[in-house]
């Protein structure tokens, strides 16, 4: 792990300056209320509230371990939590299972893909669309909006590239109609150019009137996409706000959790 | 020309290890669980369907109308309960489970039909009679009719697997069940329909063995499950067709063994279990169950 060597020190508490500023247009699609969540002794969420608005891309950056994709799979249902609640469009979900939060509409594109690997291309979004909501997505409005999918369909999904099996992952994932579509790290494991071409799609899904929330390691990435941010570290939210609202300083000090928090170990200083 | 007979003997018989070894092959395929009860629920529909024709008297053939809903049904029920809790646990404690739920069904079959055997259909020209071709060669009605139902039911659940959407939903769970889940599917509820399909076929096999051979409480685990084991091994695992190949495989071996000595019948088949594993042991057809 590449650690900067100095310089950072110094910025005033990250927290200051967030949710004055957000338009509060209504109810929230998704809110999560102080969700702490264990992965055995270790507290990998420690008391983590977010409110997605409509038309929102939402996104949470954050190093290695942060606790980013365990807050996503705990509002898709994957992971329980001890405290705290997930609500959609102000309905209570946390007692239910993660396909029935599904069929409401929270849907997840889940890290490394997870494709269904001897299904063709096709069958994968059939199976995205059993459990539809009714909405503005269909198998045929994907292959429309993702042109090469069409003469793939009925592929293999082992035989597309990685880039292409990550945007059938999210075609599956939109035939469902989400009311809010979570992506767990899209980037994993693809080459920038492709990460850049697909989240170039972006603006296309959310014309249709989606709701992202996304979890990402390529923090440039995410500022360039994202209406709002905030940031984990060690399973605190350390910044929130919108990305033209905090500076540079400000999101290197809350990935690395440097400011005023000299107390946090660092691997790889000098070894003896 | 008694070799000749022999080998079709042993081929048609592969069609009744099928049966045995198509639900066991789809339950471990999906949902990984190795069904030790499997025989001995197969056994539990064979009396079923001798319960049904001493009480209805329906003709022995259309048994099989009523004693494979009601297997499936079971299978359902059993694995919603006993064995999803079992695979709660883990995949090992399913093995304890249905090793446990065998006991039960074997002496609870000895309780109520005591420990005597059982035919289906005993004295019917199917059950007795045969195609000549020849002077030698000896086609049974039984073994033909047994092959033709094994074939349609292979034919039937590739058709289903493939093409209906519950059958889609059950390849997507046995590939990943979480991210099933997170297109809203309840995996549970899928694995039950595995395990209906499962009994369902293997009650055929129940019924098949009865009107074959004859029907005793301990058939299942002493017959039943080790041929099924047996074809399923040498056919691949989590292959349809390899059940087919399999339990042809395993048909021909004991009656080739049973030419060069009656007792040998048996011990021909697993010695080729034994040459399989040993040389081939991803099965002689390894192609998935899907295709």
């Amino acid at each position: 792990m590449t650690v900067p060597a100095g310089g950072l020190a110094g910025s005033s508490s990250p927290l200051d300056s967030t949710e004055a500023a957000r338009p509060a247009n209504g109810t929230p699609v998704l809110e999560a209320a102080g969700l702490t969540v264990y992965h055995g002794q270790l507290r990998a969420l420690d008391s983590i509230s977010l409110r997605v608005y409509p038309g929102e891309v939402y996104a949470i950056i954050g190093a290695n371990g942060a606790g980013k994709s365990t807050l996503l799979r705990t509002i898709a249902g994957l992971h329980h939590a001890t405290t705290g609640s997930v609500l959609l469009e102000g309905a209570d979900v946390t007692g239910l299972r993660p396909e029935r939060r599904a069929r409401l509409g929270i849907v997840m594109v889940p890290e490394g893909r997870r494709l269904f690997g001897s299904l063709s291309v096709e069958e994968n979004l059939k199976v995205g669309a059993t459990y539809a909501r009714r909405g503005p997505w269909t198998i045929e409005r994907v292959y429309e909006t993702f042109e090469w999918m069409r003469d793939r369909r009925d592929q293999q999904t082992a035989q597309l590239s990685g880039g292409e099996q990550q945007t059938v992952a999210i075609g599956r994932a939109l035939v469902a109609n989400p009311r809010v579509l979570l992506l767990d790290e899209l980037s994993l494991g693809l080459a920038p150019v492709v990460v850049q071409r697909i989240y170039a799609m972006l603006p296309h899904i959310l014309e249709t009137g989606l709701t992202v929330l996304l979890v990402e390691q390529d923090v440039s990435q995410a500022l360039r996409v994202a209406t709002h941010l905030q940031c984990l570290l060690e399973g605190r939210t350390t910044l929130e706000g919108r990305p033209d609202e905090v500076t540079a300083d400000q999101v290197e000090a809350a990935y690395f959790g440097l400011a005023g928090t000299a107390s946090i170990p660092r691997e790889g200083s000098e070894s003896s | 020309m008694t070799w000749v007979n022999a080998i079709i003997q042993g081929l048609l018989t592969g069609g009744l290890y099928a049966l045995f070894a198509c639900g066991l092959s789809l339950m471990f395929g999906v949902m990984k669980v190795v069904n030790l009860a499997h025989g001995d629920l197969a056994v539990v529909g064979g009396y079923v369907a001798v319960g049904i024709i001493t009480v209805t008297h329906i003709p022995v053939l259309w048994s099989f109308v009523i004693v494979v809903p009601v297997m499936a049904v079971i299978g359902y029920a059993l694995q919603r309960t006993l064995i999803q809790s079992a695979l709660n646990r883990g995949v090992l404690t399913t093995l304890i489970v249905t090793l446990g739920l065998s006991m039960v069904i074997e002496n609870a079959l000895l309780e109520f039909f005591s420990a005597n055997t059982r035919g289906i259909g005993a004295g019917m020209t199917l059950v007795t009679g045969s195609f000549r071709i020849g002077s030698q060669i000896e086609l049974p009605y039984l073994l033909l009719l047994i092959f033709a139902i094994a074939v349609a039911v292979l034919l039937g659940l590739q058709y289903f697997l493939s093409q209906s959407s519950y059958g889609r939903l059950i390849r997507a769970v046995a590939d990943d069940k979480e991210a099933a889940q997170l297109s809203g599917a309840d995996y549970r509820h899928v694995f039950g329909i595995a395990a209906a399909l499962a009994l369902g076929t293997v009650a055929l096999g129940g019924i098949a063995y009865g009107m074959y051979q004859s029907l005793d409480p301990t058939a299942g685990t002493d017959t039943i499950l080790l041929f099924a084991f047996v074809a399923v091994v040498i056919g691949g695992l989590g292959s349809l067709w390899g059940t087919l190949a399999g339990g042809i495989v395993l048909g021909v071996a004991q009656q080739i063994g049973a030419q060069v000595n009656l007792s040998d019948e048996l011990l021909a088949g697993y010695l080729v279990f034994l040459l399989v594993l040993v040389l081939r042991p991803q099965g002689l057809f390894t192609r998935r169950a899907s295709s």
